[in-house]
């Protein structure tokens, strides 16, 4: 039931003079976790309500299964959302919060009224409601909080109302804007693991909107990086990591992020990386190599850069050093054991099979090995 | 810096704060005491005797100024005029405000056009617009009865026929208020979060009378109370028009009305003092509720 | 037709809602022989304006009337401000004996409409002889509770770390309060003030009850005076007169409309 897929075919959306959404492709699968990541104003939440229908469309259209629901209104799609406020509403309880998706398709406008609908609505229907928000509750551990107001409830616990209300009535898929923004750092490490227990028992498509890459790395099966109102690159978290299709993903995954050093293939396709030759070969031309602090090594040859300051997480160190040659930073991640001090000069190696190699235009470049070449 | 070096600073500030707490109160409870307190006690001595302007005896009546204010037809009608108009005035005056702010709030780029239109009457001068609507309402001259003849009907005598006297003060009424209603709607409208009507579609709430019973209307509630108790009492203080219109003839009094004639016209202080208790009365059962609430504002 | 169905009630509305307007400004440049021609046509036959305004003007000092209604909206404007502000600034910013005691005042003088306050007063000023003066209008407003509410609320945002580093750099609390404090609200004090204005530009109840000296009054009681001297003779001068009491409110109200709609319904925050 709460398993559908979602295909989005050439949506594009303008407000006014700026194009927030360009010919937007994209299938989510039954039963898929699918986050939309980017940063504020990349067009996330917009295409989330355009999937939501509260908000249509310029051109393209919206499938639910195999149905066409671009022209349906939101309460037609069957989809559940839940919001970056919560939007709770504020004047009920949360067992009245929970109960509303359903009272509202199932009862009539009349049978809903607060006085008389108490006398029209029958019994039977009233008393499955009842039932299914208890069950909602339960799975949320929220039934002690039924007969209280959203005021009185604290961060997390109104997150946990706002899922109730939207897994009640077994939506077609949920969508979720932002839903652990508002809280606290543990709090919100908390809901995430959840969120991703909770799509796994349900089963159900979530399409998740974030601008935080850890919850779209730790919880989805797949991430659609959105820059610019386009789907920069779509794929497993590991695929973007790994393999970041281009400059603009590799910088945007990955903490501490990426470091990118300047780069040039000669006439046979050398590359050369901040000057220093490797056996990497390339189309020639200008290039960005991207290396991961955990992939850069150290050793007796290689680029030499001086550590500038050194911050201890526990079982990594991040040591920032700078490159005499053009005055830039690199950051690499070393073991606790490691005991490196400011000052200290160092000799970088860049693991030719690690470097993500970009051309001038930001797309990956394909890079081949060659036999070692000495330094 | 150690405690020691911070201590001695202590005592001294609070020794200063407290006399200047009170000399910055003190014109403020100077002018308390002259314009609110010993009126208010001046006034409930008034009330219990006979007292007019200008004597130079009076005595204690006691209640006899209440009782009589009860017995006297001039302020009983006034009093039923009053809530005539009080009845006619707030459903409509509420209500049709809220519909137009409904409206209005729609509106993107016209929004600052119509607003303007329906808070125009709330900034003009009442004594010189009721001169306008004397002429406007006239039975000859007027455009009003102009369109009720031309549209097949006997002219109205809005301000002749008696019976018709309270509404037509009441529809002037209307007319004022109502833009000041709907600027309060329309910040009550405002403050609803969009997601929360987002919510409610996807909640499944499809018509707008369904998001509007879901979500505006209950979001709205504290903002009702609140216009509906200033129209009411704005309604019970009804004057300039009377004052403009008829002068209270053909018994059209309103109760400030009743009550300026009494103390300042035919100088029976000692009952006008009577009949402002009795008005004051009504005034604050009105808004004494609401009074209290607003340091501690409904938040859901 | 979903789109402009809402446009057109609005319209038709705001069409009732300005006819007033419109048929004051009409007739107040129609000539005399015209008042029997009830249709809306914007255009006069012969046009009056002169005729009329300066009928009004020479009926009535009609300037004397607008100089009247700014001596004493200024006035009662300038004692309420110096009255409240510190007051405010004390109840929201410091400790006094019987601070809860005075708020509770205030709270409760906020229900108390002047008019309930007008006989005392009335006999008051009439047993001192200062009836028929500019104090006896502005008096009974000198103390506002409302300006007193608005601007605790107001000042009760004020940090106080920047209270406590002013003192330590050597402030007086008066500079304090004027300075720092009330610069921080100075949107409630601009909306305060077009609050003040207009309710005491536009009074009756008073004026009519103080003043029946020509020369002092304010234009609201100067509209009653020459409508009843004008009345039903001369429809033209009489809207001419009322245009130009309504005129300086409804000219600040367009020019500063956003204000405007904040100052009158500030009563809106209560």
């Amino acid at each position: 039931m709460s398993q559908q897929s979602i295909d989005l075919r050439g949506v594009s959306k303008s407000f006014g003079a700026t194009r927030v959404l360009e010919d937007i492709d994209l299938s989510v699968k039954e039963g898929e976790f699918l986050s939309l990541v980017g940063m504020s104003g990349c067009g996330k939440s917009t295409l989330l309500r355009i999937i939501a229908g509260l908000e249509a469309p310029d051109r393209g259209s919206v499938f639910i299964g195999a149905a066409d629901v671009t022209a349906r209104d939101p309460s037609d799609r069957n989809l559940a959302m839940v919001f970056q406020s919560y939007a709770l509403y504020p004047h009920m309880s949360v067992r009245q919060n929970i109960a509303t998706p359903l009272r509202m398709r199932i009862l009539t406008l009349p049978a809903r009224l607060p006085l008389l609908g108490r006398l029209l609505a029958p019994t039977a229907v009233l008393a499955q409601i009842d039932t299914d928000v208890s069950k909602a509750a339960e799975t949320l551990q929220i039934t002690h909080l039924l007969d209280r107001k959203p005021g009185q409830l604290s961060g997390g616990q109104r997150q946990r109302v706002a899922l109730a209300r939207a897994l009640v009535r077994q939506p077609a898929a949920f969508l979720m804007d932002e839903p652990l923004s508002n809280l606290d750092a543990k709090l919100r490490a908390h809901m995430r693991d959840e969120l991703a227990a909770l799509h796994r028992r349900l089963g159900a498509t979530f399409i998740y909107v974030t601008h935080d890459q850890t919850e779209a790395m730790t919880m989805s099966d797949r991430i659609a990086l959105m820059i610019d109102g386009r789907i920069e690159q779509l794929g497993t978290p590991d695929d973007l990591y790994q393999r970041p299709a281009t400059l603009a993903v590799a910088r945007f995954i990955g903490s501490p992020t990426i470091n990118l050093l300047p780069a040039e293939a000669d006439g046979e396709g050398r590359v050369t990386i901040a000057g220093q030759s490797t056996s990497i070969l390339a189309r020639p031309g200008p290039l960005t190599v991207g290396i991961r602090p955990e992939d850069l090594e150290t050793g007796d040859e290689g680029l030499a850069a001086e550590v500038l300051r050194v911050e201890t997480h526990g079982p990594d160190r991040f040591l920032t050093c700078a490159l005499p040659t053009d005055r830039s930073t690199v950051t690499l991640r070393q073991g606790a054991s490691a005991r490196p001090a400011r000052g200290d000069m160092l000799k970088l190696r860049i693991p030719p099979e690690r470097a993500h190699l970009f051309g001038s235009d930001g797309q990956r470049v394909p890079a081949r090995i060659t036999g070692r070449v000495a330094a | 810096m150690t405690d020691a070096a911070l201590t001695p600073a202590a005592p001294a500030r609070g020794a200063i704060a407290l006399p200047r707490g009170l000399i910055f109160v003190a014109p403020a409870v100077l002018l308390m005491l002259a314009i609110y307190i010993l009126p208010i006690v001046v006034l409930t001595g008034f009330s219990i005797t006979d007292y007019r302007l200008g004597a130079l005896r009076w005595e204690f009546v006691g209640l006899q100024n209440f009782r009589a204010a009860f017995q006297d037809p001039v302020f009983v009608r006034a009093l039923a005029n009053t809530a005539l108009y009080a009845v006619l005035v707030i459903p409509t005056g509420v209500f049709l405000a809220l519909g137009i702010a409904l409206l209005v709030q729609g509106r993107r780029h016209s929004r600052a056009l119509w607003e303007t239109a329906y808070f125009l009457p709330v900034t003009a001068t009442l004594v010189a617009m009721a001169t306008v609507w004397q002429f406007l309402l006239h039975p000859t001259l007027g455009p009003v009865n102009a369109a009720i003849t031309w549209a097949g009907f006997d002219p109205v005598s809005f301000l002749g026929n008696p019976a018709l006297l309270i509404p037509t003060l009441a529809l002037i009424g209307i007319w004022q208020v109502l833009g000041f209603n709907m600027v309060l709607f329309l910040a009550g409208l405002t403050a609803i979060p969009n997601d929360l009507l987002d919510a409610a579609r996807m909640d499944g709430a499809r018509s707008p009378i369904d998001r509007f019973l879901t979500v505006t209307w209950p979001m709205l509630g504290p903002t009702t109370m609140f216009v509906i108790v200033t129209t009411s009492i704005s309604a019970f203080k009804v004057f300039e028009t009377v004052a403009v219109l008829t002068k209270g003839r053909s018994g059209s009094e309103t109760l400030l009305y009743a009550l300026y004639l009494e103390g300042f016209e035919y100088s029976n202080t000692g009952y006008a003092a009577a009949l402002t208790l009795i008005f004051l009365a009504i005034v604050l059962v009105l808004s004494i509720g609401q009074t209290l609430r607003m340091d501690r504002r409904v938040h859901y | 037709m979903r789109r402009v169905l809402p446009h057109l009630i609005l319209g038709l509305g705001a069409a009732l809602m300005l006819l007033p307007f419109y048929w004051m400004i009409l007739t107040s440049i129609r000539a005399p022989a015209e008042i029997f021609d009830v249709s809306l046509w914007p255009v006069p036959r012969d046009f009056s304006a002169v005729q009329n305004y300066g009928q009004a003007a020479s009926t009535v000092p009609m300037a004397r009337f607008m100089l009247n209604g700014v001596i004493v909206c200024g006035g009662i404007l300038i004692v309420q401000v110096l009255t409240a502000v510190p007051a405010a600034y004390a109840l929201a910013k410091l400790r006094f004996p019987g601070r809860r005691l005075l708020m509770a005042l205030v709270i409760g003088a906020l229900c108390i409409p002047m008019q309930a306050l007008a006989l005392p007063l009335f006999v008051g000023l009439a047993r001192t002889n200062l009836l028929n003066t500019y104090f006896a209008q502005m008096m009974p407003f000198f103390l506002s509770v409302f300006a007193i509410f608005l601007f605790r609320q107001s000042f009760r945002s004020y940090p106080d770390e920047i209270i406590e580093a002013a003192r330590m750099d050597g402030f007086s609390e008066m500079e304090i309060c004027w300075r720092l404090v009330l610069r921080g609200s100075l949107p409630s004090l601009a909306a305060f003030s077009v609050f003040s204005v207009v309710a005491h530009w536009n009074d009756l109840y008073w004026p009519l009850i103080v003043v029946s000296d020509m020369a002092i009054a304010p234009p609201p009681l100067g509209m009653l005076f020459f409508s009843d001297v004008e009345s039903g003779a001369n429809y033209g001068a009489l809207m001419a007169g009322a245009a130009m009491i309504t005129a300086p409110m409804i000219l600040c109200f367009l020019l500063a409309r956003r204000s405007f709609i904040a100052g009158i319904t500030m009563t809106g925050v209560k």
